[in-house]
């Protein structure tokens, strides 16, 4: 699966992307998120505050409780500022 | 008829208007919505704002808002387009025009347009002010804005 940050998680994190085959035993964006928490302290900083994150599967808007799947394209990013 | 575009490049409202409008008689209201990058935040001067966005999904994300409007109001026209990238005070950001036989329809599409967008699509300004560089919150009015034509 492909994962996506933007604008301060990509920044807390460090980079834009990565490609990472579907963890095991995972199956929801709140259960990659607890799994990605695992990866180091820039992505616990990213992280956490849950009611600043968002997540997009292909590109439509999900709530956490979302089922994933291994091609989905997976985005994190906070709530949106545009207009 | 929606014609959306997320680009780097700046937009004139005129051209925009005669692009939709050319050879038609059936139009009655022309509604416009033009967001500008503001010279202050609270007591601090911005100097500069860069807009990021997630292209793919910011196409989408518009394309849906405009369709949703569409769906909702009797439009004969649609335009949205949404700047990303470095931008100063005083530059456009987003423009929003809606054409209907009536006025009504096309001011309260425009607003459901902006109020959607400002929630919905993937786009985040980073200020740099005069008190350093942060990326803007986003605001609880513009969620409630969004909220309410869930009720109407």
């Amino acid at each position: 699966m492909e994962i996506l940050f933007f604008a301060k998680l990509r920044e807390d994190i460090g980079h834009s992307s990565e490609v990472i085959p579907l963890p095991e035993n995972i199956t929801t964006i709140k259960g990659l998120i607890d799994h990605l928490r695992q990866q180091g302290e820039n992505y616990q900083a990213a992280f956490q505050n849950e009611a600043a994150l968002r997540a997009a599967v292909n590109q439509s808007h999900v709530g956490l409780d979302h089922p994933i799947k291994d091609n989905d394209e997976i985005a994190f990013f906070p709530p949106m500022t545009g207009g | 008829m929606t014609i959306l575009n997320v680009q780097k490049q700046d937009f004139d409202i005129s051209t925009e208007i005669n692009k939709l409008c050319a050879g038609r008689r059936d139009v009655g209201a022309i509604v416009t919505f033009t967001g500008l990058v503001r010279d202050f935040h609270g007591d601090h001067k911005v100097q500069k704002m860069t807009l990021e966005h997630f292209p793919a999904m910011a196409e989408k994300q518009l394309a849906d808002i405009c369709a949703a409007a569409g769906d909702r109001w009797p439009l004969q026209g649609c335009r949205v387009i949404h700047r990303y990238g470095p931008l100063y005070p005083g530059d456009q950001i987003v423009l929003v025009i809606t054409l209907s036989a009536h006025r009504e329809a096309a001011f309260q599409a425009a607003e459901f347009i902006m109020d959607w967008l400002k929630t919905d699509a993937p786009f985040w300004k980073k200020e740099q002010t005069s008190d350093g560089t942060h990326w803007v919150d986003a605001k609880e009015a513009d969620t409630l804005k969004s909220k309410k034509w869930h009720k109407l």
